[in-house]
């Protein structure tokens, strides 16, 4: 299937050819843009074959299953694939303004990323999975320190530390995986981890994922690299961030709870919970007393993805249905968010709360696309996030969590409410001091129209949320009875 | 054997995580050298320590006649000290870099 390594070989492909110092300075921009769109078609196809054929397998080299390096593509893979080559779709039209006349040098990392990305969810394999993190790593770090001065190396630092952290110890529970199984294939680790007894380290090394990922994913009480690093960079890069790396976390907890540790729950679900809980409501209330929109959406990140570890914690096929729901909708929803920010500075002047003001009066098309992505983010209907709070509150009462329910009501109140302070203090207030501003202009226009495609996808997700929520009960049946997965893999 | 390398891998990575924690740049770039290389340990080990013969195989056969080490480990270690330089080197880079900024402020706020 020479459609699960085309998502990965296009952008790095896009990525060598934008180096190279043949290419005239003038094609580079263009060469980026027809790479995203040639990536968002493939993916697109991808998506398409999954849904006719069913989970589609196919081994690097010809070296068959357990021993060769398998990609994989189910439901939740090839969805997220898609989402993937849409942000960066989105966020390469949106950069254009700030990077095409320089050659657009920080595009090629972005293509690197958006590989490693698309790598990290295709892979069928525990150290291909790694290596993608590693790469996912380098590329984010060149894009982080390369794209302008060096000021933020301190809020960087931590970044970078925490991360490498991370993958130091999901390497080593690949060590202690292989050591105890023999094997690094997911699906063939699904079938000899049932076989391994000895609960006490198969529960080690299954707290050592949990602790790479959780970081990843910015999970309580591992989140704080986040708001120190993200509003240091430059902001399509955040936007880009934001929307997709914390998310990659979160999907492979997703992959290692339903496909490696489906027998040893017991010690796992009820840590997540209690982590995706604190995440909920400390990164909630740490927005409430920002006063700067990159940090305020930065926090929110933390809050987001908490709802979307609850889901897996809860581990009914409500939850994780409700967990995929969440993923689509928040990656969406957050890439956007960010993208406004750059535009309220471009506009306003200032990411500073208090030196904004009177966006709605220069720019009611900005205003709506923000109240759009916001009130989706806090959940009003009938925008996407409302519908994926709605499924997790639900499988939160299906479970008999009533307290839960209630606290990712309230997070959802307080968000609202951080949300509303935006509104009022850069959209609805006039200016206090003459704007700063630039004026509409072209570079407005490349900048906006990724916010409206989003906006509208935003809506659209939200009316047309039935076939949605169809797709990703059936991709959490997948998760669930992972036996078609194993079989698809391994063959016979 | 394994007992005393696990002994020594918990023994490096602690060193690794304390030379992280202490707060000075440079010793955090010692402290991430040295808990990758206890992971690469950790993955020697778990690997499995026995004295047995490289795993090749005689011209002429399609399996080895007598047991042979696991080479997959060393070729993961072998990954993971290649991906584990290229960081080191930039997070050297990194501490440059922020060692040259942190020059110039203090430069102009003396001025």
């Amino acid at each position: 299937m020479i459609l699960l390594y085309l998502p990965i070989l296009l952008p790095l492909a896009t990525a060598s050819l934008m180096v190279m110092p043949a290419l005239p300075h003038r094609l580079r921009y263009p060469t980026a843009l027809t790479g995203s769109l040639a990536q968002l078609a493939v993916t697109l196809l991808l998506l398409q074959g999954v849904l006719d054929a069913g989970i589609l397998s196919a081994q690097t080299g010809n070296w068959p299953a357990p021993f060769g390096i398998t990609l994989v593509a189910d439901l939740l893979s090839a969805a997220m694939v898609v989402i993937t080559a849409l942000m960066g779709l989105a966020v390469i039209l949106y950069a254009q303004p700030a990077v095409a006349r320089a050659g657009g040098g920080p595009l090629a990392f972005a293509h690197v990323l958006l590989a490693a990305i698309c790598g990290a969810f295709l892979t069928g394999d525990l150290f291909n999975l790694y290596v993608w993190f590693e790469v996912m790593l380098m590329a984010s770090f060149a894009l982080m320190t390369g794209g302008r001065g060096w000021r933020a190396v301190k809020g960087l630092t931590a970044y970078v530390v925490l991360n490498l952290l991370a993958t130091l110890c999901f390497l080593m529970a690949i060590g202690l995986l292989y050591g105890l199984t023999g094997t690094l294939n997911l699906a063939h680790l699904h079938l000899q981890l049932a076989l391994v007894d000895g609960d006490a380290t198969v529960t080690a090394v299954a707290m050592l994922l949990i602790f790479a990922f959780g970081i990843k994913a910015a999970l309580f009480p591992l989140y704080h690299w986040l708001p120190a690093a993200y509003p240091q960079l430059p902001i399509y890069t955040a936007a880009l961030f934001a929307g997709l790396l914390t998310k990659v976390g979160v999907y492979s907890l997703l992959r290692v709870t339903t496909l490696l540790f489906a027998a040893h729950q017991a010690a796992i679900l009820p840590l997540l919970l209690v982590s995706a809980a604190l995440s909920m409501l400390l990164g909630v209330l740490g927005a409430a007393a920002q006063g700067d929109v990159r940090r305020i959406l930065s926090y929110h990140i933390i809050s987001q993805v908490g709802y979307m570890a609850l889901g897996i914690a809860l581990f009914t096929p409500l939850a994780l249905a409700a967990t995929i729901v969440y993923l689509l909708h928040h990656i969406v929803v957050k890439t956007n968010l960010f993208l406004i920010a750059g535009l309220m500075r471009h506009l306003g002047g200032a990411y500073q709360l208090e030196r904004l003001g009177g966006l709605y009066a220069k720019s009611g098309l900005l205003a709506t696309g923000f109240l759009v992505a916001a009130l989706s983010l806090a959940g009003i209907p009938p925008l996407s996030g409302f519908w994926a709070k709605l499924l997790v509150i639900r499988s939160t009462l299906d479970a008999g969590h009533l307290s839960l329910a209630l606290l990712a009501l309230a997070v959802g109140l307080l968000t609202l409410y951080s949300m509303t302070k935006i509104w009022q203090a850069a959209f609805w207030h006039p200016a206090a001091s003459p704007p700063a501003g630039t004026a509409p202009g072209a570079a407005t226009l490349w900048m906006g129209a990724p916010v409206a495609l989003l906006a509208l996808i935003t809506i659209f997700f939200g009316l047309g949320i039935e076939p949605i929520f169809q797709f990703a009960t059936h991709a959490a049946e997948q998760l669930v009875h992972p036996q078609i997965y194993v079989k698809t893999v391994l063959g016979g | 054997m394994s007992t005393l390398l696990a002994l020594l891998t918990g023994l490096i990575f602690a060193a690794g995580i304390y030379l992280i924690l202490c707060g000075n740049f440079l010793r955090l770039i010692f402290g991430l050298g040295l808990a990758s290389n206890a992971v690469n340990l950790v993955i020697f080990t778990a690997g499995g320590l026995s004295a047995r013969r490289p795993p090749l195989i005689a011209a002429g056969q399609t399996v080895p006649t007598e047991p042979v080490a696991n080479a997959l480990p060393q070729a993961m270690i072998l990954t993971a000290i290649v991906i584990g330089f290229a960081i080191i080197t930039f997070v050297l880079a990194l501490f440059y870099r922020h060692q040259r900024t942190e020059a110039a402020a203090a430069e102009e706020g003396r001025r």
